[in-house]
């Protein structure tokens, strides 16, 4: 079988599986996993593709769920302007923190974008109209287009898988476009694609505010599917999470960030009997799995089956 | 009549917090022609390229490019305006196959380099042209290798196929010798040789058999200065240049 061709077969394969998932689990339940695995999705193009690690990734989650709440909330805005004003904040901010971001690289960069998100995190908390410690609750979820009431769990499913699919999309589209292939060259060696003639610095932007944006939009369905806005979004915790969500699925796969977001929201989700343990679990995991297979879940099987079907070197 | 020059150094200084690596180099590089930049270990023949190429700001002193002060342009708008370099170590893409590498190279002008929306199919219009540049340098077989699994010398053939795509007006190549075993190095001396036709080449080496091979003019680098000029057979003779390499007072 032809690597496109197995690529159809696993696209086919999620989409099915997307489309039945609301009968098969409880559908908040694969609401979320939809919402953080677009953000990890998006954080994923950024560290995968463009090798950026950022390390506040929640500020455009967190930023986008608070703007989303605060149009529906508060100016009882339809559903899709209040997902639209979210991702739009989170682009705007995507840029300026982007376009300082960038002028550093390593873990410098990643101490800037923690710094801005911190910054994001501190406003979130003093503003008046956030809700500060309480978050902002009782979301409502409106109707998507002014027709499709939003009330019941399933139809907001798939909205939300709608929205999802739309933005895996144009990931994937990004990652496979002749902008995708520039951004693999800086990645792979950055000052021979400076002597090529491409302004690296342009490049790293365009694809941190893509990230961002599609991060945001990530924040604004959450909002809309749980109906509360809090915390721990723009928390650092969260720039954490998706770093791990990333690693455990893989890296620079199309498909790994996806699988690490539903690794992670299941073991919080059916571990949460026991506790704070869920930590020391999660983390047992993610130690278990960077050791073992350091390409991740997706990055391993691919390897594999490319050494058994393709015979092509992983 | 006096020849034409592509390439022009005034005075060109740079220091490091108190070293002077480069210390008043004046150069002029004749249109056509393959001039090399030679002299010992740390004489700052690649903190030349690196000032010729904007990776590094000049202290002073100013360089003209067909008579335009590039002295402040950007990294990316030199590369742009034709002036287009090698590096020490080979300098390609690892992870991508050699058809992408060049590819890469022959993107940038379609001018859809942003966009992030069409699809990668749309570059497959330059295939033809990236095979073409490929077998110039005898790596047809290699177009769907990726790069890190190809030999050192091959990875040198692949670096120059990418600069060559770009047609660039001025070709500055790092020590495309260095590390090469003795077959390599014939193979490309040949390609140099061959690529040059129609453009101008400014070389750093340290094997003095391709500079005198290659080079019609050779200029010698000492302590960030210039110590001569000339032919090789000129610069060769020279006493100065004799005690620099050999250390021995002529």
């Amino acid at each position: 079988m032809s690597a496109p061709a197995l690529r159809r077969l696993a696209w086919a394969a999620m989409v099915l599986l997307g489309l039945a998932a609301p009968y098969l689990v409880y559908p908040v339940f694969a609401m979320n996993v939809l919402c953080l695995a677009l953000f990890a999705s998006a954080f994923n193009l950024l560290l995968g593709y463009a090798g950026l690690l950022s390390f506040g990734h929640a500020a455009f989650l967190g930023a986008a769920a608070y703007v989303t709440g605060i149009t529906l909330r508060t100016w009882g805005l339809p559903t899709e302007l209040g997902v639209l004003a979210g991702t739009a904040v989170a682009t705007l901010l995507g840029l300026v923190f982007g376009a300082l971001a960038i002028r550093r690289s390593g873990i410098y960069f990643a101490m800037i974008t923690l710094g801005f998100a911190q910054l994001v995190y501190f406003l979130v908390v003093q503003l008046p109209w956030t809700g500060g410690e309480d978050g902002l609750q009782g979301i409502p979820r409106g109707k998507a287009l002014g027709l499709l009431a939003l009330d019941g769990p399933v139809t907001t499913y798939y909205f939300v898988y709608v929205a999802f699919l739309a933005g895996f999309w144009l990931i994937q589209r990004a990652i496979h476009s002749p902008f995708g292939h520039v951004l693999r060259a800086i990645r792979e060696n950055e000052p021979r694609a400076l002597s090529l003639g491409y302004d690296v610095a342009h490049y790293k932007l365009l694809a941190f505010v893509l990230s961002a944006a599609l991060s945001g939009l990530a924040g604004s369905l959450k909002a809309v599917v749980l109906q509360f806005a809090s915390l721990s979004d723009v928390h650092w915790h969260r720039s954490g999470e998706v770093v791990l969500m990333t690693l455990l699925g893989g890296m620079g796969t199309v498909l790994g960030p996806s699988v690490g977001a539903l690794l992670v929201v299941t073991l919080e989700n059916y571990l949460a009997d026991v506790g704070s343990w869920v930590t020391v679990i999660t983390g047992a995991v993610f130690v278990a799995c960077v050791l073992a297979f350091r390409r991740g879940i997706v990055g391993e099987v691919r390897a594999l089956v490319r050494r058994s079907f393709i015979g092509g070197k992983p | 009549m006096p020849e034409e020059t592509i390439l022009e150094t005034r005075d060109l200084v740079k220091e490091f917090a108190g070293f002077v690596a480069v210390n008043g180099v004046s150069l002029r590089v004749a249109r056509g022609s393959i001039h090399a930049l030679i002299g010992p270990n740390g004489a700052g023949k690649t903190t030349v390229f690196n000032l010729l190429t904007r990776f590094l700001p000049a202290t002073r002193g100013a360089i003209l490019f067909n008579g335009e002060d590039v002295t402040h342009a950007r990294p990316a708008d030199v590369a742009r305006r034709g002036i287009v370099r090698s590096f020490q170590m080979s300098a390609v893409f690892p992870a991508l196959t050699a058809l992408e590498n060049v590819r890469i190279a022959l993107q940038r002008p379609l001018g859809t380099s942003f966009h992030f929306w069409r699809s990668e199919r749309t570059l497959q219009a330059l295939d033809a042209r990236a095979v073409e540049l490929l077998a110039a340098v005898g790596l047809e077989a290699d177009r769907d290798t990726v790069a890190v699994e190809l030999p050192y010398g091959r990875k040198r053939a692949l670096e120059l196929a990418t600069t060559l795509a770009l047609d660039p007006e001025l070709l500055l190549l790092d020590e495309p010798t260095q590390g090469m075993g003795h077959e390599d190095v014939g193979r490309v001396v040949a390609l140099i040789r061959h690529v040059a036709a129609g453009r101008t080449v400014l070389l750093v080496e340290h094997n003095l058999s391709v500079v005198q091979d290659l080079a019609r003019r050779v200029t010698v680098l000492a302590r960030g200065a210039v110590l001569a000029e000339g032919s090789y057979d000129e610069v060769s003779r020279d006493p100065a240049v004799l005690e620099a390499y050999i250390g021995a007072p002529a």
